[in-house]
């Protein structure tokens, strides 16, 4: 019994990857986990686009390798990956893109199918934990035939659903890493570009067609009556929902095998698409001339689930019953976060905040952040209110961010900070609990240690930002001294001068851990 | 009960040991015989929120998720996630509560959650020794002996 994270990784090890890399984030976070812990290479990179881009070298060197991330992590590294389609790939890269739909913790639930289609990047559907060690496998070795980068989409469900697996015993590939020019092919420059759109143009038409041939595509045989294309996870709703309908499931979604779900569309008197999230197999089929019915609109929001295919499939629009909510997480009791929040509240401040277990301090009984975005936000958006706001209002911003999210993207906004300051100043708190928290205590390069939690060279963050010019750099224990905490937040909002106040205190549910890694590495 | 799927939700909060209890359960039902899915919802469970996990068994099991209105059994640890996980359960369903074990009889409060799958094992068709194989197998071998005498405890008050 394996969850889809977990297959993921099993697949990767047993294909021979040479190193696993991504950035935490829900669902997808175990996967690199479960690879460290069973023998593989396995590193965090300080946020999505660098792992890709290493993940990229790794690939242009002849090896494969794994790239994981959230589905809001494929936004970071989407600028490499619209053209590592281009470049393509010597050896063999699968990026594992874990989607959220319904948001069990997430920002946003993007479909991140669309990004299939518009950085022209096959993309792999699994439906459960037996598929993900499948279609791991299969995303590895057809990229290393097309030379392309692949995505195994995955979802929630998929990713912490356990199911039984069956592995393959087969022999893992020995990939033998090596350097060879080709200008051409890398470097895009727009005279080496325009051609190599082409070559991926044409490589996507030689896969449409090996997928319309033998495609992880599945038919299961059923009534006339009623046919359902559908994919992921889905499709396990629909065997349930309807057991009777024939089903034609589709593996690999983009590019899609068309001449297939058309011959199928037509074997059947109604035929309807079952998907989660937006009506991207349903916009493809209509734009392709078959005809197909879609779900109501009111099913494009959260996941879908046995009784909702029902309602589907019997075009059911009532108004569905509201899920009772379940207990709401808080802040751990003695979690340093909880002092940072108190202070912010009792000197009114307009916090724009950023993503983490800090972000409950947007709930009661604090209630002391006015934004979150996406993470890095908390700066550049605390600069823009600096900037509009009227002075006695723009003199309460302050962005407050985390440490393993100043190192993912918050630098940047530093440096924006540094090169164009508001006139009133303005005022970062970097809370600097020692952990990635949120998504269950992962290292980061401000930690000193590695993924498997080894020692290595560790970013000093008051070094970093003094070495940018910044005036005023403190840090602080919050715990330890709340009131000098509140004393130098007062100053610093008074002063026009740029501030960064690090808070530092290991997050409670980290420290006992991380005492014992730092007694195993001295 | 042999040929249709049986299903199960457990629910709590964050540190109550719901997906062990999951865990152990599905792992009881596999080493069975039979085809078991599992899905856990544990968002920020870390920081006390709920949890919950479902678990289905039988002979060919696909969506991994309990239907509203369909679970067999609802086994809960937190008096208060009762209400809020309520319409899983089908009608003459049944619901496992903590006030089903004399706590004091136990050797180690933690171990409600084992208690309850041995409350919960009497009404399937698992054998006691799967059980037994999986408590162990998710456990350190020091907590062996509180955990199979807590399912012990929970089989007995069943
Ligand atoms: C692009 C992107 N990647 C990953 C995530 C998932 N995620 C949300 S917050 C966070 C990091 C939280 O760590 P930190 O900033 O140190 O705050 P803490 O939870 O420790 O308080 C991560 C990985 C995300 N929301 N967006
Ligand atoms: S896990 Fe750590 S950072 Fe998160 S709420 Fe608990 S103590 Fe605070």
């Amino acid at each position: 019994m394996l969850s889809g994270n977990e297959a993921v990784a099993l697949a990767a090890l047993d294909f021979g990857v040479a190193l696993g890399t991504g950035y935490p984030g829900t669902p997808s976070t175990e996967i690199l986990e479960y690879l460290s812990a069973h023998g593989g290479r396995a590193q965090w990179a300080p946020n999505e686009k660098v792992a890709l881009e290493v993940g990229l070298g790794v690939a242009m060197a002849g090896a494969a390798v794994l790239v994981t991330m959230k589905h809001v992590g494929l936004n970071v590294a989407a600028d490499p990956l619209f053209t590592a389609a281009y470049t393509g790939t010597s050896g063999s890269l699968v990026i594992v893109s874990a989607d959220d739909p319904g948001m069990a913790s997430s920002q946003n639930e993007q479909d991140n199918r669309r990004f299939a289609v518009a950085a022209a990047v096959p993309m792999l559907e699994p439906a459960d934990a037996q598929e993900s060690y499948d279609f791991t496998l299969l995303a590895l070795e057809l990229s290393a035939r097309w030379h392309l980068p692949f995505i195994l989409r995955t979802t929630t469900r998929v990713c912490h659903s356990k199911t039984v697996v069956y592995l393959l015993p087969r022999e893992r590939n020995v990939l033998v890493p090596h350097f060879e020019h080709d200008i051409r092919s890398r470097v895009m420059i727009p005279s080496n570009a325009r051609p190599a759109h082409r070559r991926l143009r044409q490589k996507l038409a030689e896969l449409t067609q090996w997928n319309e041939e033998s495609g992880p595509n599945e038919l299961v045989a059923g009534q006339s009556r009623l046919g359902i294309v559908t994919s992921g996870v889905n499709f396990m709703h629909v065997r349930e929902a309807a057991p009777d309908a024939s089903v034609l499931k589709l593996g690999l979604t983009y590019p899609l095998p068309l001449e297939k779900i058309r011959r199928f569309a037509t074997s059947v008197d109604r035929c309807l698409v079952i998907e989660e999230g937006d009506p991207y197999l349903v916009e493809q089929l209509r734009t392709a001339g078959i005809a197909v019915e879609g779900k109501p609109e009111m099913y494009r929001f959260g996941e879908l689930n046995v009784t909702r295919v029902r309602r589907i499939l019997v075009g059911d629009t009532s108004p569905e019953p509201a899920a009772l909510p379940g207990k709401p997480p808080t802040l751990c009791q003695g979690c340093p976060h909880r002092i940072v929040f108190g202070v912010l509240k009792k000197l009114d401040c307009i916090v724009a905040g950023d993503i983490g277990c800090y972000s409950l301090g947007a709930l009661p009984p604090w209630e002391a952040m006015d934004s979150l975005v996406c993470m890095g936000a908390s700066i550049g958006m605390g600069l823009g209110l600096r900037h509009a706001l009227p002075a006695d209002e723009a003199r309460r911003v302050v962005s407050v961010i985390g440490d393993s999210t100043f190192v993912h993207s918050g630098i940047p906004g530093l440096v924006e900070m540094a090169y164009n300051p508001p006139p009133g100043g303005h005022v970062v708190l970097i809370l600097d609990n020692g952990t990635t928290a949120m998504t269950g205590l992962q290292e980061h390069p401000g930690t000193g240690r590695t993924l498997d939690h080894a020692a290595t060279g560790k970013i000093v963050f008051e070094d970093l930002i003094r070495s940018l010019g910044i005036p005023n750099v403190t840090v602080i224990d919050p715990v330890a001294a709340p009131e000098r905490f509140e004393q130098i937040l007062v100053e610093s909002l008074a002063s026009d001068a740029l501030s960064v106040i690090i808070t530092r205190r290991t997050c409670l549910l980290a420290a006992g851990k991380i005492r014992q890694y730092e007694q195993s590495n001295v | 009960m042999s040929n249709r799927v049986v299903n199960i939700v457990v629910a709590g909060l964050g540190g109550q040991g719901v997906l062990k209890a999951s865990d152990i359960l599905t792992e009881a039902a596999f080493a069975a015989g039979w085809d078991v899915k599992k899905a856990d919802v544990h968002g920020m469970s870390q920081r006390g929120g709920s949890v919950r996990s479902d678990v289905r068994f039988g002979p060919r099991v696909f969506s991994p998720m309990v239907t509203a209105g369909e679970a067999d059994f609802l086994v809960v640890l937190a008096e208060d996630q009762v209400e809020p996980h309520r319409d899983v359960l089908r009608p003459g369903g049944t619901l496992l509560m903590p006030d089903r074990i004399a706590a004091d009889r136990l050797p180690n409060r933690r171990s409600i959650n084992v208690a309850l799958l041995g409350v919960l094992s009497r009404g399937l068709a698992i054998a006691p020794e799967f059980w037994q194989a999986a408590i162990r197998n998710n456990f350190r071998e020091n907590l062996h002996g509180d955990n199979l005498h807590a399912f012990q405890i929970g089989r007995e008050m069943a």
